[in-house]
């Protein structure tokens, strides 16, 4: 219903800017990890960021919940600033579901705390009515009967799909996936690039990092592709992949084309 | 054991105050050292600089010291409690600060991707230690908490000899000096007194990680 009701507003409103990062550098050090980026995510936009080990691209996503922070220039979420820290920073955090490549679920929680943490503590939302929510999350991502088990007894397809229920019930505006099947063992890669491309589908607006093709071909709007730090090459996803303009992505994509 | 039978009472009692004493001091510095291991990794300076400070001086000074200055020095501040309240302020502190560092270590123990996600949701710093860090940190630390409470459970014999007044440590000294009952009896009784709570208390941490451990 939550993720249903963000889908409709966004719907609503497609194409508007909803995550903009205007000029942003970053070093760790004399690492100059983030290189003058520019780049608007619009609403019900799904923009797949691809590109060589070490480029940047976690760091990239990790800066628009403010995971990490930015040297220069400017993050704005539906018009406004990112806060820099506190209690309006959390709540800015409220509205960016993220979902890792090592999932992160709570260990010492089961599924259904998992999924009810942040509606209960973050939005103040009852028991009976995170608990109805946190069921219908998981339902959708196929892991309901899984709500009384602890993570660790899932497997990791299954802990990513709880991880995504997860983010969902905090209903984000946006949703950032880092590399989300890159820890998956192989046959449980589809389970969640499936749960992935139904919320594309119904209008959620997504960045996600990630090698798989697949994926980038039937759900993206556009292909952000980066090396060094720097965004080289940005286009829809079948000029990026049949057309690459950049040497790095042509050089990229000839390697991870061989196999 | 003569003097041990013809004194069960009075053990009895002594038994009751020592381990009255003893929870208090349990409570009393697992809350200070929580409070001080969140202040330790927290990301105000200020606060992570007071619980430095904090476990420097309590880690490092002497228990007696300790408990010279809460039972001699904070009446001269104008302080005025019983006994039972400046040995148990003092051993809180004391203990407190390798509570502290119990948990830090346990803190350190909890994966960093625990964090991220609970900050990621929008939970507060405060919410993420309360819901998320603590909880796993608490049951990594469990053995050396439980290392640090047994120490503290014995030196509540030396807090003893500053006069809780009542305990164990004090029936001894009733029974060996103005009864003049010979020392070892009476000690031995009084180390049993103590074994029983320490001996308890391990089987019951024994029982409790394995309730709470948490599989990754
Ligand atoms: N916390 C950090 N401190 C220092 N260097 C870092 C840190 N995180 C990432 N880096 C470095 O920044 C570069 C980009 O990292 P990352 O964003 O993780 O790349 P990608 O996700 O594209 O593989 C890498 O060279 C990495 O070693
Ligand atoms: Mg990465």
């Amino acid at each position: 219903m939550t993720a249903e009701a963000t889908a409709a507003e966004t719907a609503a409103r497609p194409g508007e800017p909803l995550v903009v990062l205007d000029h942003v550098d970053k070093h760790f050090g004399s690492l100059h990890v983030l290189q003058d980026i520019e780049l608007t995510v619009n609403r019900g936009e799904v923009v797949v960021v691809i590109g060589p080990s070490g480029s940047g691209k976690s760091t990239l996503c990790r800066t628009i919940n403010r995971l990490e922070t930015i040297d220069d220039g400017s993050i704005t979420l539906d018009g406004e600033p990112l806060p820099a820290e506190g209690k309006a920073l959390a709540r800015l955090r409220a509205e960016v579901g993220m979902v890792f490549q090592s999932f992160n679920l709570f260990a010492h929680k089961t599924i259904l705390e998992n999924v009810t943490l942040g509606p209960t503590k973050v939005r103040g939302m009852k028991k009976a009515e995170a608990d109805k929510l946190a069921k219908e999350l998981l339902d959708r991502v196929g892991v309901g009967h899984q709500a009384d088990k602890y993570p660790a007894q899932l497997s990791g397809g299954q802990q990513q799909r709880v991880a995504i229920a997860r983010a969902l019930a905090m209903q984000p505006k946006v949703m950032l996936f880092d590399e989300p099947t890159s820890a998956l063992d192989p046959e449980m890669i589809k389970e969640v690039l499936d749960v992935m491309v139904d919320l594309a589908k119904q209008g959620m607006t997504m960045v996600v990092v990630t090698h798989e093709m697949g994926f980038a071909r039937t759900a993206a709007d556009r292909v952000v592709f980066m090396a060094d730090g720097a965004i080289v090459e940005e286009n829809t996803p079948e000029e990026f992949f049949t057309n690459p303009q950049s040497a790095r992505a042509q050089d990229f994509l000839g390697k991870i084309l061989k196999h | 054991m003569g003097p041990v039978i013809d004194n069960l009472d009075l053990y009895w009692s002594g038994f009751l105050q020592s381990l009255e004493f003893i929870l208090w001091c349990l409570v009393g510095s697992l809350l200070v050292g929580t409070v001080m291991a969140a202040f330790r990794v927290s990301p105000v300076p200020s606060l992570r600089a007071l619980a430095v400070a904090y476990v420097n001086v309590f880690r490092n000074t002497p228990l007696t010291i300790v408990l010279f200055f809460m039972a001699f020095g904070l009446p001269e501040l104008g302080i005025n409690q019983s006994y039972f309240f400046f040995a148990a302020l003092g051993l809180i502190l004391y203990t407190g600060a390798f509570v502290c560092e119990a948990l830090r270590s346990g803190v350190n123990a909890v994966p960093a991707g625990q964090a991220e996600a609970a900050r990621a949701l929008g939970l507060t710093f405060t919410q993420s230690m309360r819901q998320v860090i603590l909880p796993q940190a608490f049951r990594s630390a469990i053995p050396p908490l439980g290392s640090v409470q047994i120490a503290m459970f014995k030196n509540s014999a030396v807090a003893g000899a500053f006069g809780i007044g009542g305990d164990l440590y004090s029936v001894g000294k009733t029974l060996t000096s103005a009864r003049g009952y010979d020392y070892v009896p009476v000690l031995t009784g009084v180390a049993i007194g103590y074994l029983i709570i320490t001996l308890t208390a391990a089987a019951l941490l024994t029982l409790l990680e394995r309730k709470v451990a948490i599989v990754r």
